[in-house]
């Protein structure tokens, strides 16, 4: 029975289910109806909470009709809803009314990384001063750890530029999609999450980091992305974002 | 089976309380309102950490918490699902509610989710895996739990139990509580034709460890009949009230929670619709608490 009822739900072709009645007669279209749109209006109204800019970016009808497409390709597997919509982004990609904004996917996952590092485990960032005995022979061999709310998104589009102006202004700065692509960390050192531009290089310099990779190592990967890639820029930057929790020399010291 | 009776450090008083939306944590924590006790749904703290959690462990060391499940489909043909139940345990272990609730209704077929809460047919075979899976989540949550009353819009041909006699049948069989949502009593008696108060009178008020009030919304039906929908997007109607006021006679003074999930309004609204709620409750819940 609810495999017929389930698949009548979410699928308003489908007649209403046998055996399904009422008092005013069988089979009731309408009211059957109301639990197809309670399924799909709440699900969308997730997606419009989660994916904000999206929302402002493509306007309300776009959105929603969208997000039904979304919600009917890949409805949620486990009823823990903050962790819904992860796919909306590669959905966006590929969703052919969508081809003119070929930035809204990088967008999309910048807004995934902010839900994800929302709801992230806690962690105390490092501050300078937790680096301060750190020995300079040593510092090549450091392991950083990196606070579980860290992600990087990477685009040719402007897309931390086209987020912040979005996500803040009331009226949004005209931004030129030829300007070039930019990176963004996220990370939520405290309650905030926090939204920054990256440099040259970080993003290749953080993922490094986050696979575990020495700070030596990190560093040659990011020189090989971006020649210009300054090392104590970077640590810096990562340190002020507060996105390391802690590290380790390999054999030695823990923190 | 037997359940151990309630023995937490903190239980829900015979007040009002509100459904904690995260728009009023700061207003909660900076006003410290007068309001018994709040109540979260489960899967809103089911992240690893977060604000949600931050708030919800301040205010919880402040108020009374209730535990309101809406996902675990306990009205599901399948088995329940395992990892749901686990997760609902450890809200449980790390916020110590006085009081943990879920529905008579299935959400989840097939391992997909669809956040609606689906009518179950009223016959012995629903009530046989309903009762083992009410069983399941009392076994493992080690306590026991309320299930709520359901609103519908839809009946089946192969019901032949009332909503009352699943009710009580379900009770008999494996020992756990009742929450009588109000509201859901006003939308499936109007929905489906029937006399929302001989409903309240036939309710077996003594398994009843929690009330819910909340908004409606209305539509009509294929045949031009009224059809509400429980939206939570509304303040309490008034036919609700009354039919509070009535239940309330009934069960004495009652733990009472307002529910209001979508348009949530500022806070003091809610507050306002609380003190009504104990006015109600103080005013009608008295007789049946003198005659105790």
């Amino acid at each position: 029975m609810q495999r017929v009822f389930a698949r009548s739900v979410l699928d308003a072709a489908r007649t209403v289910p046998d055996g399904v009645t009422s008092h005013t007669g069988p089979r009731p279209k309408r009211r059957f109806d109301v639990y197809r749109n309670n399924v799909y209006v709440s699900l969308i109204d997730v997606l419009a909470g989660r994916y904000p800019v999206i929302l402002r970016l493509v306007g309300d009808d776009f959105f929603r009709a969208a997000a039904r497409c979304f919600v009917e390709a890949c409805p949620p597997r486990s009823p823990v809803l903050m962790e819904y919509g992860d796919g909306f982004a590669a959905f966006l990609e590929e969703f052919e009314p969508a081809r003119p904004l070929p930035y809204l996917s990088d967008v999309a996952r910048l807004e995934w990384a902010w839900n994800r590092a929302y709801h992230a485990a806690d962690r105390q960032p490092l501050s300078a001063d937790d680096l301060a005995p750190i020995a300079a022979e040593d510092v090549p061999r450091l392991v950083f750890e990196l606070l579980p709310s860290v992600s990087v998104v990477s685009s040719p589009y402007p897309v931390f530029s086209i987020w912040s102006t979005n996500i803040s202004d009331v009226e949004v700065e005209p931004i030129d999609l030829a300007s070039g692509g930019e990176d963004a960390l996220v990370v939520r050192p405290h309650l905030e999450v926090e939204v920054r531009r990256l440099p040259h290089g970080a993003v290749g310099f953080v993922s490094a980091l986050a696979e575990g990779a020495c700070l030596a190592a990190a560093c040659e990967r990011a020189m090989a992305e971006s020649p210009e890639f300054d090392l104590q820029t970077n640590i810096a930057g990562l340190i002020a974002s507060g996105a390391i929790s802690g590290y380790r020399l390999p054999g030695g010291t823990e923190i | 089976m037997s359940v151990p009776p309630e023995q937490h450090d903190d239980p829900i008083p015979a007040r009002a309380g509100v459904g904690l939306k995260p728009e009023h944590y700061a207003d909660i924590l900076d006003g410290a309102p007068d309001v018994g006790w709040f109540e979260v749904h489960a899967e809103n703290y089911m992240g690893e950490g977060g604000p949600p959690h931050h708030y919800l462990t301040a205010i919880r060391s402040r108020y009374p918490l209730s535990v309101h499940g809406v996902g675990l489909s306990i009205g599901s043909d399948g088995p329940l699902d395992r990892a749901h139940l686990a997760r609902l345990a450890a809200v449980c272990d790390r916020y110590r509610p006085g009081l943990v609730s879920e529905h008579l209704a299935w959400s989840t077929h097939d391992g997909t989710y669809l956040n609606d809460l689906l009518p179950v047919p009223y016959d012995d075979e629903t009530l046989r895996r309903v009762a083992e899976h009410v069983d399941e989540v009392q076994s493992t949550l080690g306590r026991q739990m309320l299930l709520e009353n359901p609103s519908t819009y839809v009946q089946f041909e192969s019901s032949d139990l009332s909503e009352i006699e699943f009710l009580t049948e379900l009770v008999k069989r494996t020992g756990c509580g009742l929450l009588l949502d109000v509201n859901n009593v006003f939308v499936s008696a109007t929905n489906h034709a029937y006399d929302a108060r001989a409903y309240l009178d036939a309710f077996p008020v003594e398994h009843v460890g929690e009330i819910h009030l909340g908004g409606h919304a209305e539509d009509r039906d294929d045949g031009d009949a009224r059809l509400l929908i429980d939206a939570h997007g509304s303040a309490v109607a008034d036919p609700v009230w009354d039919l509070y006021a009535h239940a309330i006679a009934r069960t004495g003074e009652m733990p009472t929670l307002i529910e209001r999930d979508n348009d949530v309004p500022p806070w003091p609204v809610l507050e306002d619709e609380a003190r009504r709620a104990e006015r109600v409750m103080r005013a009608r819940g008295s007789n049946r608490v003198s005659a105790r």
